[in-house]
């Protein structure tokens, strides 16, 4: 099975990934209809996606498959035909058994062992919605057009009449085509010759019946015919050779009681009558003919045709294309400083290479990205999941499904989701009855959205709960020691405290998300994507949680700079502008906080040099460069460094494998001279030095939970 | 002996597997995914033999029949349904529609391609 020339096993992968995208748009139609979708395609797109799945299922002898999803493709027949209407409480088993059905597409993919007990119990759901209709199993039925056997049979028949211990039948077949036989495309000449292989045939045309020419209509059929048949096999095997026209013409088949008979028509066969015209009797199998027929360009049709290519190789070509980005880079740095004219061939052919390997690189990383549909759909079943565990009725809404990310971040998005998802509905959202007395709808929305925002991809969990406690939340921090008692936390800071580690606000652990992971796990996993995640939260209106994401882990477009003879980039997409300090834009606020003033506001200032420790803190700003910057939650700053270099792309070499992540440093890159430069990520840098905010404990609490 | 045959199947998975049984006994296979791309394929196309599934989507697989035997050039092209059901009022269903033969999915490859020569030679 994974032998990878085997073609049925390359099959078996293609169906196992057709499967994914069936089981996609099944959630999609079931989620139309739980809208409330009265078009009739719907619930056809719903049947026929387990339809499908049951079909190729049967191909691949899975047979727990094919009965689930035969029973539950019955249930959803009654739907189609309105012999049914789905109530909630359907609907919801409609996802259950979804669910469940993936469930099982997966065992049998992974060869693991099958849920029986929830197919038992889902199927049981399954039948009392049938009623009383008694369902019979479906067996995998076998078609048994022709009951050829693969050994020549004038051969064995002779052999047979040779030792006259067991006579051969002899059967007489009459044969008369109704309209309707010709008219389905059905061709007497093809029946009588795949009659003729059954054995030795004698066949005589009755044109009895034939009308002068005259009175002839083309399209009435005359003629009969009769087929004396001398082969070793019984009744059943003629029908089937007339398996498909059954019904369409008269056939009466009688056995010969004179076993007499057969030596005469078993002698070397006279070939059938010209009336018959048969051609010569093909063997009865199928020679696997050599050349080969050429392939049908209509495949190029589909317009979702996919190639299966080993998640390694994409990774080679995405290391490779990194490696020819610094390359590049290299390149024209040598040749800049060899003096060449802009305006030469040499400059001109960079430029287009340049071009290229931009080109190039966004191809390459278009491969690796995903949209984070299947995500999503991955946690609607969370919701349902995690709803029908605590009994609270919630209802999930997405939007942006279709933003692409790269598939690495998608895969590793799944945990700390999974996670925030479950809290949404576990802690987040309140009981009924509570948010009935509030006014609220008894159920609960959790939404999950995504999209790009400058450059980054941006994924919010919002529910309409109750909101952070504050409260409550700094009790527990306290209790717990994480902060001191007299501490004063702006509400943004206490949100915040959800992230240290041993932190859980849950009064009582639930069986749900109260599984010792707490948000610093949650934290740690989006970090560790190039990623930060923030808390909106709003009292009795709910809490938003926001994750922003590089949009690949490869390459960066970046800004590099010069702080105190360090070479340093920063991404390209959080530069808003640059600006030269004069000493009126700067206005210190206290010592070592200062403030700039750009277009009539107050930026705050960051001193790079000296909050990453390369230099002492400066009193003077005049005449230095400052760049800035704009970040996802609308803050803005304005970082002090020495030197613009260049705008360029940089490819991105992770440090947290060989070191420990240091705050403020997202990753480091090799540039074009074979420098490396670290990276820097501007909302960790702004996050742990914040020269405006009061430097209290709780700050240093902060600063630990980066280290 | 070469066939050409049209294999209209909306499952990839589906369309694979006839195509590699086929191909395997020395046919040459055009495939479509639905009735509406099956009419487009079949233009220009002389198959010896068709074989279609009955539920798919925009054009299902009674309506391709329909429109194929329309055509003065299908009348008598063999036409075979691929359907999972046995029952026998889907057969009969098909039959009315025109088809000429059916197959009972799963299939076995061997008795796919005798179906095949059994109708088309």
């Amino acid at each position: 099975m994974s032998d990878p020339m085997d073609p049925m096993a390359e099959i078996r992968a293609s169906f196992f990934i057709e499967c994914e995208e069936l089981l996609e748009a099944l959630q999609d139609g079931l989620n139309q209809l739980e809208d409330g979708g009265e078009d009739t395609e719907t619930i056809n797109v719903v049947f026929r996606a387990v339809h499908s799945i049951k079909g190729g299922a049967g191909a691949f002898g899975l047979e727990a498959l094919v009965r689930f999803a035969h029973r539950y493709e019955t249930v959803l027949d009654e739907v189609r035909s309105n012999r049914l209407v789905p109530d909630h409480e359907a609907l919801k088993l409609f996802f259950q058994a979804a669910d469940h059905l993936s469930d099982l597409v997966r065992a049998c993919r992974d060869d693991q062992p099958l849920p029986e007990e929830t197919s038992a119990a889902l199927l049981d759901e399954l039948d009392k919605l049938l009623g009383d209709q008694t369902e019979e199993e479906v067996q995998p039925q076998d078609f048994t057009p022709l009951g050829v056997s693969l050994d020549l049979p004038g051969l064995s028949d002779l052999d047979d009449a040779a030792d006259g211990s067991d006579p051969i039948p002899c059967w007489t077949i009459h044969f008369k085509p109704a309209f309707e036989l010709y008219e389905t495309g059905n061709e007497p000449q093809m029946l009588l010759r795949n009659l003729c292989a059954l054995g030795e045939a004698e066949v005589s045309c009755d044109i009895g019946e034939l009308p002068g020419l005259l009175d002839l209509k083309p399209e009435t059929p005359h003629l009969a015919w009769t087929i004396r048949l001398t082969a070793d096999v019984d009744e059943a095997e003629i029908r089937a050779v007339f398996e498909f026209v059954e019904g369409l013409c008269r056939l009466d088949i009688t056995r010969d009681a004179d076993p007499a008979a057969a030596p005469e028509a078993a002698a070397p066969a006279p070939m059938p009558d010209a009336a018959a015209e048969p051609g010569d009797p093909r063997p009865a199998t199928p020679s696997p003919a050599p050349e080969a027929a050429p392939k049908a360009g209509s495949a190029g049709n589909s317009s979702k045709s996919v190639v299966r290519v080993d998640l390694e190789r994409i990774e080679r070509l995405v290391n490779l294309v990194g490696e020819l980005v610094i390359n590049q880079a290299m390149l024209s740095q040598s040749l800049e400083s060899a003096g060449l004219s802009p305006h030469s061939d040499a400059m001109n052919g960079l430029e287009e290479f340049q071009r290229l390997t931009r080109d190039i690189q966004d191809s390459v990383m278009m491969i690796r990205a995903q949209p984070v549909k299947s995500l999503f759909q991955r946690m609607s079943r969370i919701v349902r999941e995690a709803s029908a565990a605590v009994g609270k009725e919630v209802r999930l809404i997405t939007d942006g499904e279709n933003t692409e990310v790269d598939k690495t971040v998608i895969e590793r998005l799944a945990d700390p989701l999974t996670h925030m998802i479950r809290n949404a509905v576990d802690h987040g959202l309140e009981t009924a009855e509570a948010r009935k007395a509030s006014g609220k709808t008894e159920e609960g929305h959790v939404r999950l959205t995504a999209a790009h925002r400058s450059g980054r991809v941006v994924i919010e969990v919002a529910d309409d709960g109750g909101g952070i406690d504050r409260q409550k939340v700094l009790e527990t921090a306290v209790r717990k020691g994480l902060v001191p008692s007299d501490a004063v936390l702006s509400d943004t800071e206490i949100d915040n405290l959800l992230f240290l580690p041993g932190f859980s606000t849950a009064g009582k652990v639930s069986n749900l998300s109260g599984r010792g992971v707490g948000m610093d796990v949650v934290k740690t996993a989006i970090q560790q994507l190039g990623g930060r995640i923030s808390i909106a939260s709003e009292r009795h209106r709910g809490t938003t949680f926001t994750i922003s994401l590089p949009l690949t882990l490869a390459v960066l477009d970046g800004m590099v700079v010069d702080v105190a003879g360090e070479t340093l980039v920063l991404p390209l997409n959080v530069v808003v502008e640059t600006l030269s300090l004069s000493s009126e834009d700067v206005q210190m606020l206290r010592p070592g906080a200062n403030v700039v003033r750009v277009r009539g506001g107050f930026v705050p200032i960051y001193d790079l040099g000296a909050m990453l420790g390369y230099r002492p803190v400066r009193t003077d700003f005049t005449g230095c460069i400052v760049l800035l910057i704009s970040l996802d939650d609308g803050h803005r700053a304005a970082l002090v460094i020495d030197g613009i270099q260049d705008q360029r792309q940089v490819v991105i070499k992770g440090l947290d494998d060989s070191f420990y992540r240091a705050p403020g440093i997202a990753a480091a890159t090799i540039l074009g001279d074979g420098q490396i430069a670290l990276i820097l990520d501007p909302a960790d840098i702004i996050a742990g030095n914040g020269p405006i905010r009061v430097p209290d404990r709780s700050l240093k609490e902060k600063r630990a939970d980066h280290g | 002996m070469n066939l050409t045959v049209l294999a209209v199947d909306d499952s990839r998975t589906m369309r694979d597997m006839i195509r590699l049984a086929l191909v395997q006994a020395g046919f040459t296979v055009h495939v479509a995914e639905d009735g509406i791309n099956g009419l487009e394929v079949l233009e220009g196309l002389e198959p010896d033999a068709i074989i279609t599934d009955i539920n798919m989507p925009r054009m299902d697989g009674f309506g391709f029949i329909d429109a194929v035997r329309a055509q003065d050039d299908h009348r008598a092209t063999p036409i075979l349904v691929l359907t999972t059901e046995s029952a026998p009022e889907l057969k009969m269903r098909a039959r009315n529609a025109g088809a000429t033969g059916w197959i009972v999915k799963p299939f076995d490859p061997i008795k796919l391609v005798k179906a095949l020569q059994m109708v088309a030679g």
